[in-house]
């Protein structure tokens, strides 16, 4: 026994293992596992426990128009300042269009000089300024991360358990969430910027409404509730940046309202605001929209306001969530999602069992029928590598998937493939006239070589599956590639030890194949 | 009892007739280029984009009254299948229109608030898929380059582990199960999606596999018989390891059968796809990939190489 220590020691190792992580999540044992048993489990995947996953696209084109428009105004003050008179100064096509004098151009170009995010084409006292390359690499990722933050924010206020959050790509986020039966509410959550700001109501613009279609300094902007339109100031009263809390509660007539808390800046400009404005109204603007617009009573200088509107219990809890989760920046559209609610995920569980035990059967008796006793050697190393391949599935907490389901049962009908390559050569081997001891010897040896350049290439298609793709076909070439290297290992290890004992140990024992 | 098929290494002249063979798969390759030249292949959700849901309802319901209501939302094309033959449960996949496309939340809202008002009882959404047009032409560019590079890395490999002719033959039979999987399901209009991917992948994989093995053999063989001409040599090398590919193949369909029939209607479509890809797998690796190597003198790279 001595020569052959090293495969006893391993395939007893590896029955250990398999055992000790496997059979937690095969069998439901519950307190009958002694303590020091391995209590993890399999981790199921979003397509067996039920869940949605959504991916996200942040639209940082948006942000980053947004910003030029602002930078756009930022030249306008600067050139002021430098005593420059633009001729022209506009935004077409996210470029920052100038025309200065021919005599100012070179103080303009020493001010674009000065300000490292910006460079400029120069045309005949023209230029076409953009945000340098960098500058928008690095405001692009800010957005993501900043997008991130928020998005784990509003994800977390609905308090689903052990949502997935993060970054894909470079302009992408994908949320997992596990268990979630209806993703409803977190999608309209997400949905929105939920920039929100106090402005006055231009309330010499609101009796011309209806005639004039444009008014300097001030928008149209629609009521929450679509019927009335609202003419609002452009400039920002109190932005909703500085706000530090909001929660939904109930007015005295019981009827739902949001109140909220600015930061102290915000708390001494709303103070300002509606001191100056008594008796006029101001609008509390969500994306674009105007909630309400009250009527300031007198001035308000402790920095809390409650803002009824036309609200439902749910709409100004939902409000509340957005606003303390904080604004996005840069509007989010969900360009992928799959949702799949709990009675599916139980469903494919169950028909996933059943085609393992399934498949693990065939294959059993028709190695029986195929090979007689030698063949019950191969199925038991079948069941160990089955067990096997769970054990690590388990161990490394990998998601398994429908798909990786499908992959264990594939596994299991190609794992026998090691085996009968070894079966048949050794039986080639006899029919050359070789002896028992030295046919199972070159047997082993020689079918080693093939197996291991025949698994690489599943091993190289599973890779492949693993890297390009996501999700349930992850899962399913996890199994693969685990179920390739676990098969290799389980045949050259306790299939040598195995046979070597049956029958080389055994004289008298002959082998048949 | 043992109950083989081959009792003795069998002496079936496969290279011999192989010009048959190569007829009858050019044959097979131009059915299934011709098929998709008319006739586009049934994309899922996932190449086409759009959306998928699978509702089971408490109360059974008239097909044709669903399939109205969904009508009526007007968001484009769509396919409504019965599910297991039940009266409650449906499969529903709509093509969006392309003004459609964006704003997804309002878009499955609409839908549940329609089956909402229209049939009274509970209803269960079991599954809903959405892939924006975005993401679909992107879930196509990543299927194709998946399958590229994988062929490409088994023509590596092959080429690293024997000579470049095995390689070429790799890679030719390759092609061909892939051209003959993808013309499968544009004949019988199975749907094409994500997991269709992954099981050409596969099928690519275990073709490899196959021929892997064959071509250990011939190597083996060219060896050992250095006088033997190669054609003999060839049909004596597929003869060898045909009782084990007999029997690799046969666990393996058994695996899928298995999963075909007791795996659900999500992986159905992919296990039939399985095997469907692994009969053509093994056939090409015996009649393609092997007696191809005739044409490309493995002999003298063989020589050459040890000396």
């Amino acid at each position: 026994m001595k020569k052959y220590s090293f495969k006893f020691i391993s395939s007893i190792a590896i029955i250990i293992f398999s055992v000790f992580f496997a059979f937690p999540s095969l069998f439901d044992l519950g307190d009958h596992l002694p303590n020091w048993w391995s209590k993890n489990k399999l981790k199921l995947g979003l397509d067996l426990q039920g869940g949605s996953q959504l991916l996200l696209q942040v639209e940082t084109e948006k942000a980053i128009q947004e910003k030029l428009a602002i930078q756009t105004e930022d030249i306008r003050v600067e050139l002021l300042k430098a005593d420059i008179q633009p001729q022209d100064l506009k935004l077409v096509n996210n470029i920052i269009f100038v025309k200065v004098n021919d005599d100012e151009i070179k103080k303009l170009e020493n001010l674009i000089k000065e300000n490292n995010q910006l460079e400029a084409e120069y045309d005949k006292g023209a230029a076409k300024i953009n945000f340098t390359e960098q500058f928008i690499r690095e405001f692009q990722s800010s957005v993501i991360l900043q997008s991130l933050e928020i998005i784990r924010n509003r994800v977390d206020e609905v308090g689903t358990n052990e949502p997935i959050i993060q970054v894909q790509g470079k302009q992408r986020v994908l949320v997992q969430l596990p268990g979630l039966e209806n993703p409803d509410r977190i999608k309209s959550l997400l949905g929105q910027t939920a920039k929100m700001n106090f402005r006055m109501v231009d309330e010499k613009a609101m009796s011309l409404l209806g005639e004039k279609k444009y008014f300097v300094g001030s928008e149209i902007l629609e009521g929450d509730d679509f019927s009335v339109n609202y003419i609002v100031k452009k400039r920002i009263g109190v932005s909703g940046d500085n706000l530090v809390d909001a929660n939904a509660s109930v007015d005295q007539f019981n009827r739902p309202i949001v109140s909220i808390r600015f930061d102290s800046i915000g708390s001494r400009k709303f103070a300002d605001l509606t001191a100056k404005n008594v008796g006029k109204r101001f609008a509390i603007v969500l994306d674009k929209k105007v909630i309400s617009a009250p009527v300031i009573r007198e001035a308000i200088p402790s920095g809390s306001a409650q803002i009824s509107g036309n609200f439902s219990f749910d709409s100004a809890n939902d409000l509340a969530i957005l606003l303390r989760a904080g604004s996005l920046p840069a509007p989010i559209s969900i360009i992928e999602e799959r949702t799949v609610g709990p009675s599916l995920g139980q469903d494919s569980i169950n028909a996933g069992v059943i085609s393992v035990i399934i498949a693990l059967s065939l294959v059993l008796v028709y190695m029986i029928f195929i090979y007689g006793k030698i063949g019950l050697i191969a199925n038991f190393v079948l069941i160990i590598n089955f067990l096997f391949i769970i054990g690590w599935l388990v161990l490394f907490q990998a998601t398994l998937t429908l798909p990786g389901i499908a992959g264990i049962a594939l596994t299991v009908g190609m794992a026998v493939d090691a085996n009968v390559l070894v079966f048949e050569r050794i039986r080639e081997e006899k029919i050359l006239g070789r002896s028992k001891i030295s046919s199972i010897n070159t047997g082993f040896d020689q079918a080693l070589r093939a197996i291991l350049d025949a698994n690489v290439t599943t091993l190289i298609a599973a890779l492949i599956l693993f890297f390009l793709g996501s999700g349930p076909i992850r899962g399913f070439s996890i199994t693969l590639g685990l179920g390739v290297v676990s098969t290799i290992l389980c045949t050259m290890i306790i299939s040598r030890l195995l046979i070597n004992y049956f029958y080389i140990l055994n004289p008298n024992r002959e082998i048949e194949i | 009892m043992l109950l083989r098929f081959i009792k003795k290494t069998p002496k079936i002249s496969f290279v011999e007739n192989r010009k048959k063979f190569y007829i009858l798969s050019l044959f097979f390759a131009i059915i299934s280029i011709f098929s998709l030249w008319i006739k586009e292949l049934n994309f899922g959700i996932d190449f086409k984009g759009g959306l998928l849901v699978e509702i089971k309802h408490e109360n059974n319901i008239e097909l044709e009254i669903l399939r109205n209501n969904i009508a009526e939302l007007n968001y484009g094309d769509f396919t409504l299948q019965k599910l297991d033959n039940s009266n409650d449960n449906f499969l529903i996949k709509i093509e969006l229109n392309s003004d459609m496309k964006g704003n997804q939340e309002t878009l499955i809202a609409k839908f549940k608030e329609k089956i909402k008002n229209n049939f009274e009882g509970k209803v269960d959404y079991r599954r809903i898929e959405y892939v924006g047009p975005t993401v679909s032409k992107e879930l196509i560019m990543t299927g194709i380059i998946a399958i590229l590079i994988a062929i490409f890395s088994m023509l590596i490999y092959i080429w690293f582990r024997f000579e470049l002719p095995f390689a070429i033959g790799a890679v030719l039979a390759l092609v061909h199960d892939t051209i003959l999987t993808i013309g499968m399901f544009s004949i019988t209009s199975l749907e094409f999606n994500l997991s269709t991917v992954a099981a050409i992948l596969l099928i690519i994989g275990y073709s490899m596999n196959d021929t892997v093995i064959v071509y250990d053999r011939v190597r083996e063989n060219l060896k050992k018989f250095k006088k033997l001409d190669t054609v003999s040599l060839l049909n004596k090398s597929i003869n060898e390891t045909l009782s084990r590919t007999i029997n690799t193949t046969a666990t393996t369909i058994l695996a899928l059968l298995a999963l075909f029939i007791f795996g659900g209607n999500i992986i159905k479509d992919f296990s039939l796809a399985m095997i469907w890809g692994i009969v053509i797998g093994t056939y090409s690796s015996i009649l393609i990939a092997t007696p191809i190597l005739l044409n490309m003198k493995i002999r003298i790279t063989n020589k050459e190489s040890e000396e």
